[in-house]
Order: C-alpha cells, then structure tokens, then sequence
C-alpha cells in the first residue's frame, strides 16, 4: 500500500508539472500571437521608456523564457520578490505572479474567492450524491414502475439542459415572478448572514447539482440493475436473507464502486459547471476570477486559476484512487 | 439456401422451397440488419432520430426557409419595439410572435428570431459535428495505437489522456479562445472562428473516445483473427485498419452520437461566455447570455434559445441511447 501511494504521488507531481509548463508555454506565446509585450498589460501605452524597462526588470520579464519559467515554478513552492533597486513586491509562497490589474500577488484573491467556488461545489455535490443516487436506486428497484419512468424521463431532460439556462429559468420563476427568493448578493458570505447567504446559494447549488443528479441517477439504475442479476444476489436471497440487508448491504456496494470512479472524474466538470453557474447566478469565485482576468487580459490571473484548479482536480483523483485501492485491493498491484 | 440438393440420394425428403413454412425458414442477417431491426422497433430512438435528421436539414436549408417565411437574421425592425417601456423589448406579448415573426423578435434591434434560431442550428451543428470528426479520427488512431502496440506507445499516449482530462478543459478553452486572433489563414468573419471552436472542442473530446477504443483494441489484439492474419503475414497497418477498424466500428459510432450532444452544449458555453462566434453571427449560446439582461421582462427571448438547445441535445441523447442498446451484443 506504501509503495502504491508513493507511486501514486509521483505521478502527481508529474501530472502537475507537465500542466504547468503547457499553461505557461500558452500564455508565453499568446503575447506573441497577439504582438504585444507583456509589459505593456501592467503600465499605460504612453509610459516613459524608462519606466517600462524598470518594471521590466522588476518582474524578470527581461530575462529568458526558460529562466522565467524556473522563476515561477520557484515562487510557487518558495515565494518570490519583484524587486528592482528599492521597488520590491514581496509576494510569499506559494506565487502565481502578480496580477496586472492591481499589480498585487494573485493568491490571496484565488485563495478568497476559492472558498466560494467550493460551497457552491461541495453544496451541490451533496445534494447530487443524495438526489442521484437515490432516484437511481429507487427507479431500479421499481423497475418499469410508472416512478421509474418518470424518474428516468427527467434524468433524460436533465442530462440535455444547458445550466446556463436552467440557472436562469430558474431565477426567472422563482425570484422574480413567484418572489419566493431573493437574487443572489455576491456581497453576502456564510459568516456576515448565514441566513441570507443559505438563501443565495440555494438555487445555485440546485441548478449545478441537477445536471449531475440526472447522470448520477441514470448511472446508478444501470449499475443496480446489472448488480441484481449477480449470481451472489439470487444466493444472499436464497440463504433467507432480509430485502434490506440483500440490497443495502450486498448490493450497495458494488453499485457504489464505478460511481465513486465516475465522482473523482466528474470534478474536473465541476469546475467547468461552476463557471457557468457563478456567471449566471453572479458569485464571486475562482470562474468569475477567470473571465474577469479575459475581460481584463490578465493572463496571471487566468494562469493562476487554471493550475490552482488543475491541481484540485489531480488531488481528487488521487484521493479517488486511494478509497479505490482501499475498497478495491487488486487496484494496487496494477 | 433452401435450394434442392441434387444426387443426394435423399430426393423425397426435399420439399419445395415455396412450401416450407414462413416459420421455418432460417435467414442469414448480419449484424448490422438485426441492430437495424431492433432500432426500428425502438420508437424513442427513432422518434430522436428523426428530430436529429429534421435538425440537420434545418441546418443546411436554412436560406431556403428564412426566405419562405420571408425574413432574415440582420435585419433590424425597431419599428416593432415597444417605445412606451423605453427599454428596448419587443411590443406585443411572447416577444413579440406573429405571422411575420412566428418565434418573435429580439430586443433593442428587433431583429427575426426564427431565423436566428435557425442559423444558430447551423453554426450549432456545423461545430458539433465538426469537432465530433476531429475527436473521433485523432481518438481512434490514438486509441489503437495504443491498445495495439503497448508497451512505451500505450504509456506515452495514456499519460497525454490522463493530463488532458486532468485540465480544467472550459477555462482553458476560453482562455485559448480569448487571445485568438480573429483574422486566421487569411479567413475573415465567423470562419476562423468556427475553425478555432472545432479544434478547441474536439482536440479536449478525443481522450474520453481514446480511452474506449484502447480499452476496445486491447482485448482484441489477443484475439484469433488477429494472430490469423498476422500469420499470413499482415503487417501492423493492415491489421490495425482492415482487422481491428472494422470490429471497432459499433463503439466508435455510437460514441460519435453520444459525442455531439456535448459538443452542442460546450458550443453554446462557450459562445454563452462570449468567447464563442461573435456577433452579429446568431448562436444560441450567445442569444442565452444576452437574454440575461431582459429576462424579467422578456422571458420568450430567453425561452426560445434555451428551447432550441434543450430539443437538440435531448434527440440527439434519445437516438444515441437506442443506437447502443441496438449494437449492444448482448441485448435482445
């Protein structure tokens, strides 16, 4: 098991290096695709040359690209300065670079906003798991039932609605034409008014979880239905055994392993769905950080939250793994 | 079959071949006639089917039927507006629908949406299917490259896989999308950008084809037939394209199927995220954002786009489903 996760590990950290150098290789070219110096995204188009040149100094925007990227990569496991002379931005481990926006480190803004991102993820994660899976196992065990029909009808519908639409149908019923709920205030968060913040989040969690409760539960039913008709089933039952026990217990278990698989691959999606619905529902995190930094072309943001967000997801799957081996012990020999 | 067999000795046990009973008869029928046989008596899957091909005519005829009615997508009618809101939305209700405007008209410029909606069909499946293709081909060589040969290949082209679908894939693609230029190849207008939004979408499809195709040719490559032919001397391309391609050829279509449904959707993402084509080239994605301004006030605007999206992806789930389940070996 040991040596499983120290292999695990290393791939890891592999995975997580390779990312870094495409991000960095990309946003290195695009000011050559664009024919821009990237300088001029952190000072005005008629500064002094004087001035340009100094900043260029300051950001080591001056040295080679190989030495610039050892550079980054140093600053996120150890900090870094931007100095030039006197003129120094201390921006502390772990760096990813200053923001040419407000010509700050980007990492206490990531590490701000990532806490709304994630109760919008973890939110609705809940509520997919609970919601999906359930409807999946009940559908499967009310086979062709008109419960099961139904429930399959609306997974159906749900896997085929964009969240961009079902976010603002629903803001669109439910707060303004039936005023049940107040709009979204990004201003808001869990510690200023639990309350209201609760209130916020709700239909963008639901919006979010819905399109994952409908693959979760469409998921779910097939898996079930494959596991009932195991030879292990007909023998749980046959040896007397409760209906609960056989389908809680024997049952349950196998139909939870491909989920737990196809859960540690869904959060990279998350990430893409919580984009879309923070732009919909207008929450401050890590996609609102993203599309702003477009907006604004600041590519360290836009780096930022994409290796931030690439490691979020390669930690997920290695925690996945890990439950897997645990579950699962011929995992760790392959 | 049923032909009488002379010299057999056995000529009074033969029946004529237009007396055997319709039961009795045993007809050969290839796998792809039985899986059309089962499709046929799928009514869901054919009823998508034929939203999917409807949708695809839609998409090519589009001229044809925004002249029929008379309308089309630039033309602005701010005559139609409603001046007394001073807000730009449509005059009449469901935004503004009526003979001349049958899905009614968009605010601020008043421009036709039903030939917006079907021009954003055009561009939609042009995307989709585009990107589709782009996946397929890079995913299937890819994939039985490296089922095929293993060792360093497979460990190579499996680890590319694992790092793209480890990447956050739609903030990249935005990012991607938002520093391109839009003059590419000496192309002009929405071209370069279609160009761009294909290549973006299929190059991050290709791992989730290529990881069932590995999967697919791993198993196969133990087979018999291959070893067959590998005796008679095949070399490795024969193989690959002439033995494996055509054994592959029921997952890779109805992946394909399932495939576009989620290009659809991460067109209009994009486009919803304004990275997509830009206006005043109609798409559906695009419509949903600019929606979000009027909702209150005009709820059809964001309805019809939204509607739009929403039957597209649903028929084309409802036929892929059925497709696999009628290729699926092992049902009945």
């Amino acid at each position: 098991m040991l040596l499983y996760i120290l292999r695990r590990l290393l791939n890891v950290v592999v995975m997580l290096l390779v990312v870094a150098t495409i991000t960095f290789g990309i946003f290195f070219l695009v000011p050559l695709l664009q024919h821009t110096d990237p300088v001029m995204r952190y000072i005005g188009k008629n500064a002094n040359p004087v001035a340009i040149a100094g900043i260029k100094v300051k950001l080591g925007l001056d040295k080679p690209v190989y030495e610039q990227f050892w550079l980054y990569l140093k600053g996120l496991v150890v900090g870094r300065d931007y100095a030039n002379g006197n003129d120094v931005i201390h921006c502390p481990a772990p760096c990813f670079g200053i923001s040419t926006q407000t010509q700050t480190p980007v990492w206490p803004t990531l590490l701000h906003d990532v806490t709304v991102t994630g109760s919008l993820a973890a939110g609705a994660a809940v509520l997919w798991l609970v919601f999906g899976v359930g409807t999946g196992v009940v559908s499967a065990l009310r086979k062709r039932t008109a419960i099961d029909r139904v429930a399959m009808v609306t997974a159906l519908a749900g896997v085929s609605l964009p969240v961009y639409f079902t976010g603002l149908a629903a803001s669109a019923l439910f707060v303004y034409n039936l005023g049940w709920l107040q709009p979204t205030n990004p201003d808001v968060t869990f510690t200023s008014d639990p309350g209201a913040w609760f209130q916020g989040m709700l239909l963008p969690w639901i919006t979010l979880a819905f399109l994952f409760a409908a693959t979760y539960a469409r998921l779910t039913r097939a898996t079930m239905l494959d596991v009932l008709g195991e030879d292990y089933i007909r023998t749980a039952r046959a040896k007397g055994l409760p209906e609960r026990t056989v389908i809680g217990k024997h049952a349950m278990r196998s139909t939870l392993t491909p989920i737990m698989t196809v859960f540690g691959m869904d959060l990279g999606g998350l990430l893409g769905g919580a984009i879309l619905t923070e732009n919909v529902f207008n929450l401050h995190g890590l996609g609102f950080d993203a599309l702003n930094g477009i907006t604004k072309n600041d590519l360290p943001m836009i780096m930022g939250v994409t290796l931030f967000a690439a490691f979020f997801i390669v930690m997920a799957n290695l925690i996945v793994d890990l439950l897997y081996a645990v579950v699962d012990p011929r995992v760790r020999l392959a | 079959m049923t032909a009488p067999l002379h010299d057999s000795g056995t000529a009074t046990l033969e029946v004529p071949a237009d007396q055997v009973p319709e039961s009795a008869k045993i007809t050969g029928r290839s796998p792809g006639r039985i899986a059309w046989n089962r499709l046929k008596k799928d009514k869901v899957a054919l009823g998508g089917g034929i939203v999917v091909i409807l949708l695809i005519l839609v998409g090519i005829l589009a001229p044809v039927l925004c002249a029929l009615v008379g309308q089309d997508p630039d033309t602005f009618h701010t005559n139609l507006l409603d001046a007394s809101l001073g807000i730009g939305t449509p005059a009449g209700s469901f935004g503004g629908m009526s003979s001349t405007h049958l899905l009614g008209i968009d605010p601020i410029s008043g421009r036709d949406l039903f030939s917006r909606v079907v021009y954003g069909a055009q561009i939609s499946l042009i995307v989709a299917f585009g990107s589709a293709l782009l996946a397929v081909i890079i995913g299937v060589v890819a994939g039985m490259a490296a089922g095929f040969f293993g060792g360093w290949v497979d460990s190579v082209i499996s680890r590319v896989m694992d790092i793209l679908l480890a990447f956050p894939q739609l903030l990249f693609s935005i990012a991607l999308l938002s520093v391109m230029p839009d003059k590419l190849f000496g192309l002009s207008g929405s071209g370069p950008r279609i160009l761009v939004l294909i290549f973006v979408i299929g190059f991050f499809g290709w791992p989730y084809i290529g990881r069932i195709v590995r999967g697919q040719a791993l198993s196969l490559r133990e087979r018999e037939f291959v070893e067959a032919a590998r005796s008679l001397g095949g070399g490795s391309v024969h193989i690959l394209f002439k033995e494996l391609l055509p054994n592959l050829v029921a997952p890779i279509l109805v992946y394909t199927t399932l495939m576009i449904p989620t290009n659809i959707l991460n067109e209009a993402a994009l486009s919803f995220l304004g990275v997509g084509v830009k206006p005043p080239t109609p798409s559906w994605g695009q419509m949903l954002s600019d929606s979000i301004q009027y909702y209150t006030v005009d709820p059809t605007y964001m309805v019809i786009p939204g509607l739009a999206i929403f039957i597209t992806v649903l028929s084309f789930n409802l036929f892929g489903d059925g497709l696999r389940d009628a290729l699926d070996p092992k049902g009945n």
